[in-house]
This record gives structure tokens, C-alpha cells and sequence, in this order.
């Protein structure tokens, strides 16, 4: 954590002047002028889940093999590769990139993807007029199957608050300055439609295959916050 | 709710942080309060928009100084007690209340690839009449309801032209807190991004969202 994010959180932290701690297994209804922080009972999040997890194993509410595989799911498994190739698959075949574009959902399915938190996709063709954004202000809904989970700058306060009103300066600081003709949209994720975006395909890979093509395309492409950038000089032709 | 869940448009929220190379989940307890609401879902006693409200309704202090995973922790426990699934003297005490009868879990190893690959659409395959047509200007309504919405501040009363009809789909506000799903459509709206912030924004850029029939109005 960064000393400003760490100081704006002292701040709106010492700003509040009384708040309810759901939670903690005992209401908090005292005033908090005496400046605890909240992170005491129990302090460590990692013992608090820990307890919570081994309660609901006991209980029989809940299956820990399930839990394992579920996480081994979205580490290994379900992530942002998956959108390059779609991306790729897309750059390289213009009959697929049709598809994409009027039926995303059906697209995605034909290279095995979709399910959970993307069950309504619409994918977002950027090109050299047209740039294309996603975000959610109101939580951090993204399109799973195609991109994994979000990173944290995704469900960040920041993003989410900055996005809609300043999309430009946004970009710049993830690098990226959108000359003044481009008309950037923006896609706040409101309802259960998932949004992928098809970035654009950078010169000089014209001679690549499929598989390469994906290698070159990053998740931040995907939610519009970047480019693809072109490949580097390798000499390897 | 009005809450501070609804940022879009806030300012003083400090500079993007991006971390290199993150990883899903920083630590183990991360991906376990992911998996654990998850699985505890299976139980059937709340939904994708419950869980969303009981997050909005965590106290604004702790939603800006929790990290996200301790949010989902902090709501799930709190849907556990409402619907009984766990008692607060549990909770405190870490064992299972005298005289409980062993469960069985809904949300085993098996049931994990089709929970993923199935998913839990929220599209309803029922006859309802759309209010609006694609390209048609529309309102959104001045709403502001204590419960559940996905209708934020910042585009209502502002207009816009229907882009495109998503189709039939529940409807968060009222399934939130178990009044129905109340099914209908819901369409992209575009919104200029100077009908939204005013003139400092460029002309030609925009802002879509998802909006069902009953946010909007003729404009």
C-alpha cells in the first residue's frame, strides 16, 4: 500500500465520526473519536477466515475439496490467456471476428469458453476512431471466463470513481494519450453483461500465426486501459 | 442506496495503483473468502443482488478501509446470521452450537466445473413487452431508493438514446431483497459525456450503460 492511498485512508477513516462495524461478532455503537482502527477483534483477516472457513466445514455447510478446487480453478485455469485467444482468433480469422461482434456469446463458446459472470457477453471492437473502456462503478463486475478475476486496481476506488468522468486521464496515466479526434466510449458495467474488449491488431504482425498473435495481447488491452503494442524487434523473423 | 459503493464521478479517490505481475490472490485467505461465499451461496437462502446490497450497506468508513475480500467476508457473515445458516454465538465461540445436526454441503468438487462453465444467468426466457426502442431518447428516472439499485447517481435525470435491447432480464431492486425478479428489459444507453459532466468533456465521447425498463422514461 502506497503512503497516499495510506493516507487517504487514515483520512477518511479519522473523518468518519461514528460507524457501525458489521462483523465483528459484537455491535460497535459507541462513538469512535478515540481512534481504534477496527482491525482488533481479531485483528489478523487471515485467522478471522480461517475460523469462519473451519465453522462452516464443521457445520457441514460447506466442503473443503470444493473450495480447493474452486480456487485452483481461477488461479490455473480461468484467466486472461483465454481473451487472447479469443482476441487472436479474432485478428486472425475476419468470419470469426464477425461472430464475435454480433453474437459474442456463441463466438466465445466456439473456443470452449463462457459461464459464470460472463453469461451475457458483448464484445467492444477499439480501432484507430473508436476507444473503447470498461468498468464497474458500483462493484466490480467483469467478464470472468474471457479475463479471470479482476486486479485490485479494477475494484479500486479510483477506477471505479475516475473512469466515467475523466476516461482520458484515466488512460494517461496507465501510459496510454488518445489523440483529441478519438472518440472514447465508456462501459459501466450495470447489469449482467460482461464487456471484452477487441483491441486493435499492431502493424508488423501480419505474417504471425494465431498462437503468436495471443502472446502478444495483455488483460489491460482487454478492458481498454491499454494498447497491444507491437512486437519487439527479435531478428528472429 | 445512496452509499459510497455508487463512486462514478467522485473525485479525491487519490491515483490508480497498478501492481505488476498481481496475483489472483495475494494471500491464501483471499481466494478462501472468495471460495467460502461462493459455496455458501449453494445454500439457495440469497442471491448475486442480495450479496451486493448487504456489501453496499457495510458502514462507508470500513467499505474504503477494508480490502475487498474482507468486504465479501463482512457481507457473507452477515447473510449467514439474517438466514440462520450460523448464530452469533458460533461466530464467536468458532464451534457449532449444542444439539446442531451435521449438514451436508451443497457445493462439492463436482460441481464446481459447472457451476463455472454453466453459470447463473440472469436473462429470463419470458414474454415481456420492451418500453423502448433501440435509437429512441429516453430518461433516466430521478430515483432514489433506500434499497437496492444498479441505477447510478450520476445518469439520473440525464438523457440518453437506447443503443441496443439486451433482452429480458430479473430485475436487481426487487430480487435483492426477495420481492420478485420482476423481469424486463434492459438496453445500453448512451450517454454523452457532456449531458453527464458538462462542457470540460470532449464532444464526441460517451458514457454506456445498463439500464432496465424501469430506470427510464420518455425524453
Amino acid at each position: 500500500m502506497s503512503t497516499t492511498r495510506r493516507a487517504f485512508l487514515t483520512a477518511a477513516v479519522s473523518a468518519a465520526g461514528a460507524a457501525v462495524t458489521p462483523g465483528h461478532g459484537q455491535t460497535h455503537e459507541h462513538s469512535h473519536d478515540h481512534g481504534h482502527d477496527h482491525q482488533t477483534v481479531p485483528s489478523d483477516p487471515a485467522l478471522r477466515v480461517k475460523a469462519l472457513e473451519s465453522l462452516l466445514v464443521e457445520k457441514g455447510l460447506v466442503d473443503r475439496a470444493a473450495l480447493d478446487v474452486l480456487i485452483d480453478t481461477y488461479e490455473h485455469k480461468v484467466g486472461p490467456r483465454n481473451g487472447a485467444k479469443v482476441v487472436a482468433r479474432a485478428w486472425a480469422d475476419s468470419a470469426f471476428r464477425q461472430r464475435l461482434l454480433t453474437n459474442s456469446d456463441a463466438a466465445i463458446a466456439e473456443l470452449g469458453y463462457g459461464g459464470l459472470q460472463g453469461e451475457h457477453m458483448v464484445v467492444l471492437e477499439n480501432t484507430s476512431k473508436i476507444h473503447n473502456l470498461v468498468v464497474c462503478t458500483l462493484c466490480s463486475c467483469y467478464p470472468w471466463p474471457v479475463l479471470g478475476l479482476p486486479p485490485v486496481w479494477y475494484k479500486s476506488a479510483p477506477y471505479r470513481s475516475r473512469s466515467v468522468i475523466d476516461p482520458r486521464g484515466v488512460l494517461r496515466e496507465f501510459g496510454l494519450e488518445l489523440p483529441e479526434s478519438v472518440e472514447v466510449r465508456v462501459w459501466d458495467s450495470t447489469a449482467e453483461v460482461r464487456y471484452l474488449v477487441l483491441p486493435e491488431r499492431p502493424v508488423g504482425t501480419e505474417t504471425m500465426k494465431e498462437e503468436e498473435l495471443a502472446e502478444l495481447v495483455t488483460r489491460n488491452a482487454m478492458i481498454g486501459v491499454a494498447k497491444v503494442a507491437a512486437p519487439k524487434e527479435s531478428g528472429a523473423a | 442506496m445512496n452509499g459510497v459503493h455508487d463512486m462514478g464521478g467522485m473525485h479525491g479517490m487519490g491515483p490508480i495503483e497498478v501492481e505488476k505481475n498481481e496475483p489472483v490472490f495475494h494471500e491464501n485467505w483471499e481466494g478462501r473468502s472468495y471460495a467460502v461465499t461462493r459455496a455458501m451461496s449453494a445454500w439457495g437462502k440469497w442471491n448475486l443482488d442480495a450479496s451486493r446490497f448487504q456489501r453496499e450497506q457495510i458502514a462507508p468508513v470500513d467499505y474504503f478501509q477494508k480490502s475487498y475480500y474482507e468486504r465479501w467476508i463482512i457481507g457473507l457473515v452477515e447473510l449467514m446470521l439474517k438466514t440462520g445458516l450460523v448464530t452469533r454465538t458460533e461466530l464467536d465461540s468458532g464451534r457449532p452450537d449444542a444439539g446442531t445436526v451435521k449438514q451436508s454441503p451443497p457445493f462439492t468438487p463436482e460441481k464446481v466445473p459447472i457451476l463455472v462453465s454453466k453459470g447463473m444467468p440472469a436473462s429470463r426466457n419470458v414474454p415481456v413487452v420492451a418500453n423502448f426502442h433501440t435509437g429512441q431518447l429516453v430518461r433516466a428516472r430521478n430515483l432514489n431508493p433506500v434499497g437496492h439499485t444498479r441505477l447510478p447517481r450520476y445518469a439520473r435525470g440525464k438523457t440518453g438514446r437506447i443503443d441496443r435491447d439486451h433482452g429480458v432480464f430479473l430485475f436487481p431492486d426487487t430480487n435483492a431483497v426477495f420481492l420478485g425478479e420482476k423481469p424486463q428489459h434492459v438496453y445500453s444507453v448512451r450517454f454523452a459525456a457532456r449531458e453527464l459532466w458538462g462542457d470540460g468533456t470532449a464532444p464526441q465521447d460517451s458514457v454506456y450503460l445498463d439500464l432496465w425498463d424501469d430506470y427510464l422514461e420518455p425524453a
